[in-house]
């Protein structure tokens, strides 16, 4: 289970610099953790593009920033990853929560954010893994650091 | 009005050792004004995302101001940068550069022509220090104020359209402008 204080601890462990967000209902929990840990920075902007460019000028500039964002802002931001994963080339970590992802595989949502996210995903080329339940936020630092050693860009989906 | 070119001239002899972006129409003339590692032509680009990309740099390079120099097109496709730039206190100093068109897909006007207010859509973000200049001689004497101190910053430039101009190209590859860029800010790849 993934909480704000242990998911801080992980990210602190990695040598994450800065949190770029903008929250869903699920993510939102941690922003009293992220917010006041020390040695990391929660950034808050307006559209999810902008979480991925302003990522991209931290790690230009030598900073270590992950983006926090739901589905449907991965959505809106599409020309955005593209541009920075695959012209820039900067490999960016993501944590998306994926909206009614339980609900749609036990088949009681008509929520069409998990039918699309892995496709997503996939056609802009960028590598995931699903977190459910039993992850840990140990997991998600395993993650992270893997991406890094590969220096690729890489997403953590968050089952919701 | 004034010209692009002539805008551009007086930002190059006030930009100090700050990063400089150009996107769409500025990066088809800066480079022939400054082409130094610092220069950074976002070229591909997201369209609207270089000021979050410039604050991104500010914040990461706090003692190193960042010029983003963008269309009026590019600013309406990302107004909520405004807000995000006076969200962060970080020496950001965006420079819009209206001329009321698309000008690299051929000069079709934008939505905003002849009645977008950036400088009062940049003060109704929360953004303090807002300029805007339409005359070469004002920019000319307002550069040196509204270039100094601490940001974020908007200046807004009225500049003249140009039709038939053809898609700016980076004058290097973007790998290489990367690596030219970490280099001179001591960022290891």
């Amino acid at each position: 289970m993934l909480d704000g204080p242990s998911v801080v601890a992980a990210l602190q462990d990695c040598g994450v610099t800065h949190v770029v967000w903008i929250p869903d209902s699920d993510l939102g929990q941690w922003d009293s953790a992220l917010s006041t840990a020390s040695g990391l920075q929660l950034l808050r902007v307006c559209r999810e593009g902008e979480a991925i460019a302003l990522a991209a000028g931290l790690h230009l500039g030598g900073r270590r920033p992950i983006v926090v964002i739901q589905c449907t802002g991965l959505f809106e931001a599409g020309d955005t990853l593209r541009n920075i994963l695959h012209d820039l080339h900067l490999p960016l970590f993501f944590v998306i929560g994926v909206r009614s992802y339980y609900a749609h595989k036990q088949g009681a949502s008509t929520d069409s954010c998990p039918v699309f996210t892995e496709p997503i995903l996939r056609a802009w080329q960028v590598p995931y893994v699903v977190f459910e339940r039993n992850h840990t936020a140990g997991d998600l630092a395993a993650a992270y650091r893997q991406a890094q050693t590969k220096n690729q860009a890489f997403a953590v989906l968050l089952a919701e | 009005m004034m010209t692009l070119r002539e805008s551009l001239e007086i930002l190059a002899a006030r930009r100090g050792q700050r990063i400089v972006i150009t996107t769409m129409s500025s990066a088809g003339v800066w480079p022939s004004l400054s082409d130094t590692p610092l220069d950074f032509t976002y070229i591909p680009s997201a369209m609207g995302q270089a000021p979050p990309l410039g604050l991104g740099l500010a914040l990461a390079q706090p003692e190193r101001g960042v010029i983003v120099i963008n269309g009026d097109g590019c600013t309406l496709m990302n107004l909520g940068c405004l807000v995000t730039l006076a969200h962060h206190s970080a020496n950001v100093y965006l420079i819009i550069l209206d001329n009321g068109l698309y000008e690299v897909t051929g000069g079709q006007p934008t939505a905003g022509v002849g009645h977008a207010d950036f400088a009062g859509l940049a003060r109704a973000a929360g953004i303090q220090r807002v300029y805007t200049f339409d005359k070469t001689d004002a920019w000319r004497a307002g550069a040196a104020e509204a270039l100094t101190g601490a940001g974020p910053v908007v200046v807004w430039l009225k500049v003249e359209g140009r039709i038939g101009q053809k898609t700016p190209k980076a004058p290097r590859s973007m790998t290489e402008q990367i690596t030219r860029l970490r280099q001179v800010l001591g960022v290891k790849p």
